[in-house]
């Protein structure tokens, strides 16, 4: 059930991004979605790529700063409203959002929005009670 | 004008004489009554009957900051606490900080020094003087604060910060004298400007301007700005405070040292090696007046040059050129004095930091900003934002809280310090002084 993402602490120095990324060509590692947040001075980069253990490993031994985190993925209508509908949801049970990101998925209808929430069972058991679609980890590795 | 004629411009022959008298009786006082100077005195073979010249005075040992941090809090003292009517410290320095005493003569003596030093730049007994140096612990405001009074000049205590307070009050109250870091002198300008007020509208003549190093485009920078003279002044609080020697505002050309109490040195920092004058090198100082806190041979750190060359302003005693750098590591922050291992100590006693780190100095507008590069960790890395910069908070708070300097932490991928074979590369100073 439980989905995870890879996040790497990146200075923002030229050069530290393409590490990565060479890093994953190297190793055949596929990104799924990726999102980067950044300050003045370091950048942290969020990942859902097809084999967790293998990227980490990788980075690791590359000298990265790295750390699995659960996130939560859901299905999003790709019509107007779709993602309102979710948001809405979660705010009525006060649950916070620490932050997400989107991707769009090749074939069929919907968008995939992946959520980082402070507390993740909270989340998952009002997005279930709201109807919304959540995704399996293991499918959306695959994805 | 000249405050003590008879002293400051006194001939040389008599000058010394008066010096070997005096660092005679100081050389036996002290090793009568600190015992860390009669053991040092023995461990050398020296007695106080032995200096029977100005000459014999390099048979002395140094004594250097860690001997003062090793006596703390008063294994140094001469006198007893009975006698001592003053405690300063040193500035910025961790949980243990150098600490000096004076007697009632000595503050007097400071007073004495600090009037000559006023007048030597400019200052007259009509002036108004706005003091900005910080009050406390710190020599600077009190030393110069004493030194208007006996001047018989009006002084503003207005210590440091609070800036717009500070303009307002240059506006209304129209000091005639300014004395503060220099770095400050020109964010004090900053902002003055940008309360659309000008200096060519104040009434400053003359600035005394210290307790960091400086340099002489920067002396240019502030005579434009503040649109006055602007004057160097030397002092330490192992020696007295601000004081020991200041630029006449006729030559501005050298401080001139107050050798009727203090004797400099000029000396190879490695070897120990006393140097002619013209040779740059170590400023070492010998207190030949002091009662509370004499010091013999003191090692300053600081690199600078004496000239015996007599100078147009009439005074006699030697000048010292501007302080061009330290023979250790030590920074200077904005008047505060930080030693790279200090901020490691501190970084190290968190826990949460490997002990790699790199301090970048850079003077931005006119303020030095010290920033600290750690490495993160993955035990610390939490994949939110707010988190990592929470950890960079933390460590600017505990930096400033035990050491009383601002930083800017930044932190850095693992291994992105850059490990040195040998001694690493801690201090990156991009300070053009």
């Amino acid at each position: 059930m439980n989905a995870e993402q890879i996040s790497i602490f990146l200075e923002n120095t030229p050069g530290r991004l393409v590490e990565v990324t060479r890093i994953f060509e190297e190793g055949r590692i596929n990104i799924r979605a990726l999102s980067l947040a950044d300050t003045s001075d370091f950048g942290i980069l969020r990942l859902i790529v097809d084999d967790n253990e293998k990227a980490r490993q990788l980075l690791q031994e590359h000298g990265f700063t790295v750390r699995i985190t659960e996130i939560v993925a859901v299905e999003v209508a790709d019509t107007p409203g779709g993602l309102h509908r979710i948001l809405e949801t979660l705010a009525q049970a006060g649950i916070n959002v620490e932050y997400m990101y989107a991707f769009v998925r090749q074939s069929g209808r919907n968008a995939v929005m992946i959520f980082r929430f402070g507390d993740t069972t909270k989340a998952l058991d009002v997005l279930s009670s709201g109807g919304v679609q959540v995704i399996d980890g293991k499918d959306l590795y695959a994805m | 004008m000249i405050f003590s004629e008879e002293f400051e411009t006194m001939p040389r022959e008599a000058l010394e004489a008066i010096q070997l008298r005096r660092l005679q009786a100081t050389v036996a006082r002290v090793y009568n009554t600190v015992p860390f100077y009669r053991r040092r005195f023995e461990e050398a073979g020296v007695t106080p009957e032995d200096i029977r010249s100005l000459a014999d005075l390099r048979k002395l040992p140094f004594t250097t900051k860690a001997d003062l941090r090793d006596n703390y809090p008063f294994g140094m003292f001469a006198v007893p606490m009975d006698n001592v009517t003053r405690i300063h410290a040193s500035s910025g320095t961790t949980g243990k900080p150098t600490v000096v005493g004076y007697t009632a003569r000595d503050i007097q003596t400071w007073a004495e020094l600090m009037a000559r030093t006023l007048m030597a730049a400019g200052a007259r007994k009509d002036d108004i003087v706005h003091n900005a140096y910080g009050y406390g612990l710190f020599t600077g405001g009190l030393g110069v604060h004493y030194g208007a009074e006996k001047l018989g000049a009006s002084v503003i205590p207005i210590s440091g910060g609070n800036t717009k307070r500070q303009v307002m009050i240059m506006k209304d109250f129209g000091p005639t004298i300014l004395t503060c870091t220099p770095s400050y002198a020109l964010h004090v300008a900053e902002v003055a400007h940008e309360m659309g007020v000008s200096f060519r509208d104040l009434k400053f003549k003359a600035g005394i301007f210290g307790a960091e190093p400086w340099s002489e485009q920067m002396r240019q920078e502030i005579e434009r700005k503040l649109n006055l003279k602007a004057m160097d002044i030397y002092g330490l609080s192992e020696v007295m405070g601000p004081g020991v020697s200041i630029e006449c505002i006729e030559a501005q050309n050298g401080l001139h040292v107050f050798e009727d109490h203090f004797i400099p040195e000029i000396i190879n920092p490695k070897t120990g090696a006393p140097l002619p004058y013209g040779t740059p090198g170590e400023l070492v100082f010998t207190t030949i007046t002091k009662e509370a806190f004499p010091v013999i041979r003191y090692r300053t750190r600081d690199l600078s040059v004496l000239h015996a060359e007599p100078c147009r302003c009439g005074r006699t005693m030697v000048r010292m050129g501007r302080i061009q750098g330290r023979s250790d590591d030590m920074l200077i922050i904005r008047g505060v004095n930080v030693f790279p291992s200090q901020i490691e100590s501190v970084i190290i006693e968190t826990g949460h930091f490997e002990p790699h780190y790199q301090l970048i100095v850079d003077r931005i507008g006119n303020m030095d900003q010290l920033t600290v590069r750690v490495e993160v960790n993955e035990a610390m890395f939490s994949d939110e934002i707010k988190n990592l910069q929470t950890i960079e908070r933390d460590l600017e708070r505990t930096i400033r809280e035990t050491l009383g300097v601002t930083t800017r932490v930044k932190l850095v991928e693992p291994k992105g310090i850059q490990r040195s074979e040998g001694k690493a590369v801690r201090v990156i100073d991009n300070r053009k002084i």
